[in-house]
């Protein structure tokens, strides 16, 4: 049973001819609890696929379903009833200036019938949450980046949703800030078994705190599944560069582009690039060859990172011996994906 | 002291009956147009942003047409448009002169003025905040009422400040059409070469004009956080 059902979705803003087609048969389907990542480019159409799951943007084509209710059939009024399920947090915080971070946790509970009391005690405990008990009388203007995210995400809370949509809510921040936040949101996410939707442009996110991700591309999903195996198995270039923007493996393309004597090889020498695609980094696969095939092993770089609880990465190697060719074939064998950069 | 103001406000003093009475006139055009203004043009300002393309209540023909009439009375010059107006106070207060007559071209200059400061603050909160509201199921209303109206409390304070201001000119000016009031009692005794009236008159208005502007002021920095 999915929480989220996205069924051909596609928005296209004015004519079906000359419009922008910003969202384009996307199908996608989350399973409640689960931190899900759509990653892109800004123009990719991540944040309008996002604004369609609460319907702040109407698809002009598809359904969506969210808790067992198809929210593309609704009329209004029954639809604002079904947002207050689905909670959105913001790149620019969206808190109410003229409101205190209390008044701005309490917006959300108006005209829900809870006493004054309740709304009090409520705040109060959403605010400890947060980690800002001490906040509740300030206005946002005195607080900083991190800490307006804080109080979005406690109003967000405030209606005890099913879902929390974050668009782009680290974006504003800087990196500590950014760590603190997407730590706060996990917390959240173990704690209550939100399902959380996260859009961004950066894979440290997606990487940081989601279970699966769907890369998207000119309004289309290109490539979708959980992080590991996207990480380690990238299907389309697109996803391949953003996983180059968190790893260092691919400096080694500018190395040999600029002719890097790092990089000089002999006769008989390669530069290797391997993958480890299966959880197997731990095995000792570089001294394994080593001493198997009799080759010298230098490692250029590495890179080895653990996702969704799991070792992945690769290295950069310049292999050298008579028995190279098997070698790389015995690495195949072991699941590592070796692509050869350049021949000596 | 009442000495020293014979000397340098001779005919002023000759007629501080009258002076009062000018005062009080002045204050009753105020007090009526006002809040009756204020009313009017906030429910206007409020339509025109409501209903303009993209608006939480969406509507191109009302829009359209409130838009227009706005500017229309926006664009007759104020002594115009109260002579224009003296049928249709006639018509409706029974009266074209006087206090009571004044209200009706008074409510006509200020409404669609203060609609415009309105719309224009409220023109100043940011999408987002409008956006935010949506997602956590607000209806339309809820979103002009708890949004745009209470976010943009500052803007329309200082809107209303110079919109009142400015009533107090339109006052002026309705004096001289037969409204009573401070103009009225400028006009008639200063066009005698009475200049101290006039300058007495000008000191008085000073002194409203002054005052409103510090509270308007004192009040729109209240509501800023």
């Amino acid at each position: 049973m999915n929480v989220i059902k996205l069924d051909h979705v596609s928005k296209t803003f004015g004519s079906e001819d000359t419009g922008v087609h910003a969202v384009q048969d996307v199908t996608l389907h989350i399973a409640p609890g689960e931190i899900f990542g759509i990653i892109g480019y800004s123009g990719a159409g991540k944040s309008t696929l996002v604004r369609c799951i609460n319907l702040l943007e109407k698809p002009t084509a598809g359904t969506v379903t969210v808790d067992g209710r198809e929210l593309t059939r609704m009329r209004s009024r029954e639809l604002r009833q079904e947002r207050k399920k689905i909670s959105m947090i913001f790149q620019q915080f969206n808190l109410m200036p003229s409101r205190t971070v209390a008044e701005n946790v309490a917006f959300p509970l108006k005209g829900t019938g809870l006493s004054r009391e309740a709304t009090a005690a409520k705040v109060k405990e959403l605010l400890e949450l947060v980690d800002l008990p001490d906040k509740a009388g300030s206005y946002p203007s005195q607080l900083s980046g991190g800490q307006k995210q804080r109080v979005a995400i406690a109003r967000a809370l405030a209606s005890d949703p099913k879902v929390l949509l974050c668009d782009e809510a680290t974006s504003a921040l800087d990196p500590q800030t950014t760590q603190s936040i997407l730590r706060l949101i996990k917390d959240i996410n173990q704690k209550t078994g939100i399902t959380v939707v996260v859009i961004t442009h950066e894979m440290a996110v997606v990487k940081e705190i989601c279970h699966k991700v769907a890369v998207m591309d000119g309004g289309h999903v290109v490539e979708e599944g959980a992080v590991f195996d996207v990480f380690a198995n990238p299907q389309q270039p697109v996803t391949r560069s953003f996983i180059a923007t968190t790893s260092n493996l691919s400096k080694i393309d500018e190395l040999i582009a600029a002719g890097d004597p790092l990089v000089a090889v002999k006769t008989g020498e390669i530069v290797a690039r391997l993958n480890y695609s299966q959880s197997n980094t731990s095995e000792a696969t570089i001294s394994e060859i080593s001493r198997r095939f009799d080759v010298d092993v230098s490692i250029v770089f590495s890179n080895v990172e653990i996702i969704d609880g799991q070792p992945l990465g690769g290295l950069v190697a310049i292999i050298s011996g008579d028995r190279v060719a098997e070698a790389i074939g015995y690495l195949s064998e072991k699941n590592v994906m070796v692509e050869v950069l350049k021949r000596g | 002291m009442a000495e020293f103001l014979n000397s340098i406000i001779p005919n002023v003093m000759s007629k501080p009956d009258l002076l009062w009475k000018a005062v009080v006139e002045t204050m009753q055009m105020l007090l009526i147009s006002a809040p009756i203004s204020f009313l009017l043009g906030l429910v206007l300002g409020v339509t025109v942003v409501a209903c303009k393309p993209g608006g939480v209540l969406q509507n191109r023909f009302v829009s359209l047409v409130v838009g227009k009439v706005i500017d229309l009375f926006r664009s007759i010059p104020f002594i115009l448009l109260a002579i224009i107006m003296l049928g249709l106070s006639r018509l409706v207060i029974g009266t074209a002169s006087g206090v009571k007559g004044a209200i009706i071209p008074l409510l006509f200059g200020t409404v669609p003025f203060f609609a415009r400061q309105v719309e224009s603050a409220m023109s100043e909160v940011s999408p987002g905040l409008v956006e935010a509201a949506a997602s956590m199921g607000c209806s339309p209303w809820d979103i002009l009422w708890r949004v745009y109206l209470k976010e943009s409390v500052p803007g329309i304070v200082r809107g209303g400040t110079i919109t009142l201001v400015s009533l107090i000119g339109f006052t002026a000016m309705a004096g001289a059409i037969g409204a009573g009031g401070l103009g009225n009692f400028a006009i008639t005794y200063g066009l005698r070469r009475q200049m101290d009236v006039a300058y007495t008159v000008i000191i008085i208005i000073l002194i409203m004009v002054s005052i409103i502007q510090a509270a308007g002021n004192r009040i729109a920095e209240k509501a800023t956080h």
